[in-house]
């Protein structure tokens, strides 16, 4: 089961002829995943790797049946291509591409509303399935099977959760990156929302960041809802106030966002917060006992 | 990235915001030109990019055209130390020359974006012209909001809502709505993330005047605003920060003594809290990105041992994207160039993670290899520490 993609998940890439969706749309069909279409404007006709290319998203999606979208489209047109998918019925839309004006997705957002689709990201690793599917740019090898679930504001600190966590015998359900920025699709509630209600997952791990309070609202819907046991890292604790730490959404700004705050209200809901970055997989496995 | 206070009030004005009269002075000879066209009487502000200026001599009052030179030349070239620039300050390059005007009430506006909701949001205070975060503290019932739907834009009836709320009425209430109605505009057209009027004034006379502004632009928008991106000011960023923008790196110096160079801004900001968790202080962020090539990973290295405060190094690289060989190479390649004399702790782990362990070992230079971050963390404090151990000692 998991939550959001499966093997049987039909996956085209936006932006497939670029190097960087080459390379990744590859990988994901080397991992298993059902690359079954690509888009680029003016290429329509040609295929890459056995894998077709069609003009606009309608026409592969009508061609191919394809569900869900993965975008690695440069900034400036990146909007453009959300749009474009949720337009043609996709149902699942994961942006990786990292630079998109903030305005811009204050825009798609809007746009979103009210469809029957779901965005992740942008600037966001993707989301695995691990042994099932993998869509984005993540080393599918350190991933392993299993209830675990882990959702992440960030990218290569999800890999080293998730390494940490299949060392330790801790396989995933299904893990599933938010994105940086601060405005982006799915949230935490979203994704713990459908980790609540999935049978193959157990727990699950949070991983959130200075900026905002998506956090501090996630804490008070978890203590409400979640029946399952969360943990937590949240990372930035030495991050000095009023500058953006890589993330366009990592900044305390006017003393608020600050991860003391954010740790409060986790451990408030009852969530353990891991004290270490080191210390991610370890807290899941004392808190789940096995 | 910030502008200056003179910048953000042609912007103002551009869009229909009233602003005081005056003009930028950068000798004190053409700020006494300014006061005498305003009259002789007028304040000169200093323009750096920090707030606070006020309390710290940044603002001065001069009765005459005359006083306006003396104290121009008072405050051109001197660092200004405000709460916001740190201990080091700023050095006044600018002056802002204004009219002084009569100041009935004093209001708090900005357009910001609300996270929580993806959207716009105005907010707004009756208390002008002090911190707004110290207002949400102590009477967080006097911050007025108003979400803005990004199809319709700020409506009629919303500028009314705040204008009452405010206290204002009659042509004051009327007189608000361009105002909002040209910051919010600004704010979308020009894609800032931040418009602030602090404080929008209520004049003796009646008028509402921007006394003070301020505007940050979103960084990824900038591609499409060449005329934002040219009132950069150069000075008032770290120099380091700036060369680390040039080269497509994510970097931010900090206070302590170990660099860190890792990929993924939130495995940056993880190494950074794990040096502080084994008793080191972080020396900077820097993030070189997904993609980043070897010459990316000699330049990030050039740039964070730039840093004369670096005693050691911690490279912590989990390959996604990043290939960890490509990495091994680069940062072999930096350290022979840089002939590199502080501790240096490389932790690899990922795609091609033995291929960059290999590169490591055959090079011949003193690098310590570490298999977890904690280990990387903990090794690279030690050495740090024993260092300047023997250094205190000598």
């Amino acid at each position: 089961m998991a939550i959001l993609v499966n093997k049987n998940t039909r996956v085209l890439t936006q932006g497939i002829t670029g190097s960087t969706g080459q390379f990744h749309t590859r990988a994901c069909k080397e991992y298993g995943t059902q690359m079954v279409a690509g888009v680029t404007p003016g290429k329509g006709g040609s295929s890459f790797e056995g894998i077709p290319i069609f003009d606009t998203v309608i026409k592969a999606v009508a061609a191919t049946a394809a569900n869900a979208s993965v975008i690695y489209v440069p900034p400036p047109f990146a909007a453009d291509a959300i749009m474009e998918a949720a337009a043609a019925g996709i149902q699942l839309i994961i942006a990786i591409t990292e630079g998109v004006p903030v305005m811009d997705m204050v825009r798609v957002k809007k746009y979103l509303d009210g469809r029957a689709c779901r965005l992740l990201g942008p600037n966001c690793p993707g989301v695995i399935t691990p042994g099932e599917c993998k869509i984005g740019i993540m080393p599918g090898h350190i991933f392993r099977p299993g209830s675990v679930g882990v959702v992440s504001r960030s990218g290569t600190l999800t890999y080293e959760a998730v390494d940490q966590l299949s060392r330790l015998g801790l396989g995933q359900s299904t893990c599933v990156g938010i994105g940086g920025d601060p405005v982006h699709g799915l949230e935490f509630i979203d994704v713990l929302k459908l980790f609540n209600e999935d049978p193959d997952t157990n727990a699950a791990v949070m991983i959130g960041e200075i900026g905002g309070a998506a956090e501090e609202e996630t804490a008070v819907w978890i203590k409400a809802n979640m029946r399952k046991p969360v943990t937590s890292f949240i990372v930035g604790q030495t991050a000095p106030p009023g500058k953006r730490m890589g993330h366009a959404g990592a900044i305390i700004s006017g003393g608020k966002g600050t991860a003391r705050e954010k740790i409060d209200a986790l451990e408030k809901a009852g969530v353990r917060v891991a004290r270490s970055p080191a210390l991610i997989g370890q807290t899941m496995k004392e808190v789940i006992g096995y | 990235m910030n502008i200056h206070e003179y910048q953000a009030k042609e912007i103002f004005r551009r869009f229909g915001i009233p602003v005081p009269r005056g003009r930028v002075a950068e000798t004190p000879l053409e700020a006494k030109s300014a006061a005498q066209e305003l009259g002789g009487r007028c304040v000169l502000k200093a323009q750096i990019h920090a707030g606070g200026r006020g309390k710290a001599g940044g603002v001065k009052l001069a009765g005459s055209a005359e006083e306006a030179e003396k104290k121009a030349g008072e405050m051109l070239g001197k660092k200004l130390v405000t709460h916001q620039t740190g201990p080091q300050g700023r050095e006044v390059r600018r002056l802002l020359v204004e009219e002084q005007l009569n100041i009935d009430r004093e209001f708090y506006l900005a357009m910001v974006l609300d996270r929580s909701l993806s959207r716009v949001s105005v907010i707004a205070s009756a208390e002008g012209g002090v911190e707004i975060e110290e207002v949400a503290r102590r009477s967080p019932e006097k911050i007025l909001k108003e979400a803005i739907d990004p199809v319709v834009g700020l409506l009629p009836f919303q500028c009314r809502r705040l204008a009452y709320d405010l206290g204002l009425a009659g042509a004051q209430a009327g007189a608000l709505a361009p105002i909002l109605q040209g910051l919010y505009r600004a704010f979308v057209e020009l894609d800032c993330s931040l418009a602030e009027v602090n404080p929008l004034l209520q004049t003796r006379e009646g008028k509402l005047v921007a006394l003070d502004g301020k505007m940050n632009f979103d960084n990824n928008a900038l591609f499409r605003h060449p005329e934002i991106n040219a009132l950069r000011d150069l000075n008032e960023e770290d120099p380091r920060e700036s060369e680390a923008s040039e080269l497509g790196l994510s970097y931010i110096a900090l206070d302590g003594n170990i660099g860190c160079m890792v990929n993924g801004a939130g495995l940056a900001m993880a190494t950074m809290d794990i040096i502080k968790l084994y008793g080191g202080e972080p020396a900077n962020f820097l993030d070189v990105g997904g993609g980043a090539t070897k010459d990316r990973v000699t330049a990030a290295f050039k740039l964070l041992l730039s840093d004369k405060h670096v005693q050691g190094v911690l490279v912590n690289i989990f390959g996604g994207i990043m290939r960890c060989d490509v990495i091994a190479q680069g940062v072999v390649e930096a350290a022979r160039e840089m002939r590199v004399a502080v501790p240096l702790v490389v932790r690899l782990q990922g795609t091609n993670v033995d291929l960059g362990k290999k590169i490591l070992s055959e090079s011949g230079l003193a690098i310590t290899p570490a298999e977890t971050m904690a280990e990387a963390a903990e090794k690279i404090v030690k050495a740090v520490k024993e260092a300047s151990g023997v250094r205190g000692k000598g």
